[in-house]
């Protein structure tokens, strides 16, 4: 498959009202594949792009439900089945003892899920990205805020979309080189 | 408190941010420190002496491993000497990184977002400190990797009915998650330093760290949900670290250890002690790299009345340990109280009252809660306050227990010293290190207390 030479058109933005202005109308207006780059979690601007299902909560909690299990099992395995030994009388199954390191481990491994899942889903480590191909994009973890629409939107096209752009006042438009 | 800016229209209450700043002014205030400013003679004397201070330390910790623990001051009946009273002071300064950075998030305490980064890698620093202690404690340090089960030809595997195998995973998973959480924080910030730096080797660098972040809608929703969720994880994890070191103690019979009071009583010091350690550094950083406008009065102020808070904690937990002495009836738990006050250790026991409960009272005056050299002093009483609570735990009821017949005292070596000042000194390295590294404050939750950060849906 042949890659489109141009990935797609970019504005960029003085505020972050500006921001949530634009791809409040720009969503409006029918274009769905977006996005919007701001220096700081803007709340609301992932849902006026149109992203409403956020993963994360649930690989933490298969994170945290397998560490629990990995935790409790393993020191059951281990002092029950592989290795039983009698300290003090205590039963072999001595639960209420293997209750700290069960919840070491599921806040162990949800940690981990947590971080790791949230750069998986985010499809990060990326060190090349074609909107980097716009030297001001620089500016996007300073103070300037950016929209883009993907050539792969179906709505998309090159004068139409940057047009589009330009009536949202923007302080430049650049089309994104793939 | 959730506008910040609402409330810097009290006039009673520093602001969070001195106004005025704006994107541009606070993203390049915070990046010069670490991009443009060149080090001062003051950095490379301070980490000079630090830098020394950690070579004494890898000497003595040398000749420990040639000759063995019997270099320190350890003997029966006390065979918990510096070792372990340094493991839980240094575990504990780590506390208050995490209650910053995560219960505070969660609570909502906007101001936390000047202070979390530099405290959480105090808590990183203070946790590799306080795991050389335990390691280099086992006598024969090249096998403490028999701590964690891992499937050996031996056939064996570790007990865990042990709390000190507790502590194992307590501390390594606190540890881990620390470190993640830190790097997490630094993503977007590795991003603004890859972007701003005219280097192309530091370019590269931070690009590398910063994984490609590109500040994308996407990621940032992930990413909050991620931050929030971790906050919510560290939250009982920092509480439970504490209370499972306290478990090594109240687990065990000997007097003054076995009481219930200790879990509550051990996190109320840890954030007592953590936060006279983030004073302690926040107040020359602010000053040397004019941070004044991020680091407010306000932060010093609520800092201070956390530690007046949980050091009344700690003087309740002083104050229900001596009564449980009497009230138990039990003759060795009652001996253990008058041997505090009147016994050998008597100097050590009523300096930690003084420094831990008496002189840090003087916090309820308001002139002093805002003058960073009095509260610079006073942070400094409470850590020795805090290092002296452990020493007293771990020496006093090791010295006299049971059996008149296996009584006995404590006297640390010059070995047991070099060691101990010199994780001092490794901390303040690793410091010195960070400042010019890494941004000492968060830049991108600095952007969000901006005024210019409001958005109307």
């Amino acid at each position: 498959m042949k890659r489109d030479p141009i990935y797609g058109m970019m504005a960029e933005f003085d505020s972050a009202q500006a921001l949530m202005d634009a791809a409040k109308r720009t969503h409006e207006a029918g274009y769905q594949k977006m996005d919007a780059y701001s220096p700081f979690p803007i709340e609301g601007l992932a849902e006026e792009i149109g992203f409403h299902h956020d993963e994360v909560p649930l690989v933490v909690l298969i994170g945290g439900i397998i560490g629990g299990l990995t935790g409790y099992l393993m020191q059951y395995w281990i002092s029950v089945v592989d290795y039983p030994i009698n300290v003090g009388g205590k039963p072999y199954h001595s639960w209420p003892a293997f209750i700290v390191i069960t919840f070491e481990m599921t806040i162990l491994f949800a940690g981990i899920s947590a971080v790791f899942g949230m750069l998986a889903l985010n499809g990060l480590p990326m060190p090349y990205h074609p909107v980097f191909n716009v030297p001001r994009f620089a500016l996007a973890s300073k103070d300037r805020f950016f929209l883009i629409v993907f050539s792969s939107d179906p709505k998309y096209d090159p004068a139409g979309t940057r047009d589009f752009l330009k009536d949202l006042a923007p302080r430049s438009i650049s089309e994104v080189p793939s | 408190m959730d506008e910040p800016y609402k409330t810097t229209v009290n006039a009673e209450r520093a602001p969070v941010i001195e106004p005025g700043y704006t994107f541009g002014t606070v993203t390049e205030k915070i990046s010069a420190i670490v991009l443009t400013r060149p080090a001062s003679n003051g950095w490379f004397l301070g980490f000079g002496i630090a830098f020394m201070l950690t070579m004494m330390m890898l000497y003595a910790i040398g000749y420990l491993f040639l000759k063995g623990i019997g270099i320190w001051g350890d003997t029966i009946p006390i065979g918990w000497g510096f070792a372990i009273v340094n493991f839980v002071w240094w575990i504990g300064i780590g506390h208050a990184g995490t209650l910053i950075s995560a219960i505070l998030l969660l609570l909502r305490q906007s101001w936390r977002n000047s202070i979390n980064r530099f405290a959480e890698a105090m808590t990183l620093f203070a946790v590799a400190c306080a795991g050389i202690f335990p390691a280099i404690h086992v006598g024969r340090p090249w096998l403490a990797y028999w701590l964690f089960p891992y499937p050996s030809t031996m056939g064996v595997w570790p007990q865990f009915r042990s709390p000190l195998m507790w502590d194992v995973f307590a501390v390594s998973t606190y540890a881990t998650i620390s470190a993640l959480f830190w790097f997490m924080g630094l993503i977007p910030d590795f991003a603004t330093l890859r972007d701003r730096s005219d280097n192309r080797l530091i370019k590269m660098i931070y690009g590398l760290f910063s994984m490609g972040w590109r500040g994308s809608a996407r990621h940032w929703h992930r990413y909050e949900t991620a931050y929030l969720l971790l906050a919510g994880l560290a939250t009982p994890l920092v509480l439970s670290v504490h209370t499972v070191v306290s478990f090594d103690f109240a687990i065990g019979i000997v007097p003054g250890w076995h009481t219930t009071i200790f879990p509550p009583y051990f996190v109320a010091g840890a954030i007592y002690s953590g936060f006279a350690m983030v004073l302690m550094l926040a107040i020359p950083i602010r000053k040397i790299y004019g941070l004044e406008g991020f680091i407010t009065e306000r932060h010093l102020q609520n800092s201070a009345k956390v530690m007046l808070a949980t050091g009344l904690i700690v003087a309740y937990g002083y104050g229900i340990e001596a009564f449980m002495g009497w009230y138990s009836g039990d003759r060795y738990d009652a001996f253990t109280l008058w041997n505090r006050l009147h016994g050998p250790y008597a100097i050590p026991y009523w300096s930690l009252l003084t420094c831990n409960i008496f002189i840090p009272q003087l916090l309820w005056i308001r002139r002093l809660r805002t003058s960073p050299l009095a509260l610079f002093l006073l942070s400094g009483v409470i850590l020795i306050g805090m290092w002296l609570e452990r020493f007293i735990i771990v020496v006093v009821s090791l010295s006299r227990d049971f059996l008149t017949s296996s009584w006995g005292m404590y006297y640390p070596t010059r070995w047991d010293w070099m060691i101990f000042i010199g994780t001092i000194g490794m901390f303040l390295a690793a410091m010195f290190l960070f400042l010019r590294i890494l941004p000492a404050i968060s830049i991108f939750e600095i952007r969000t207390l901006l005024p210019e950060a409001e958005v109307k849906e």
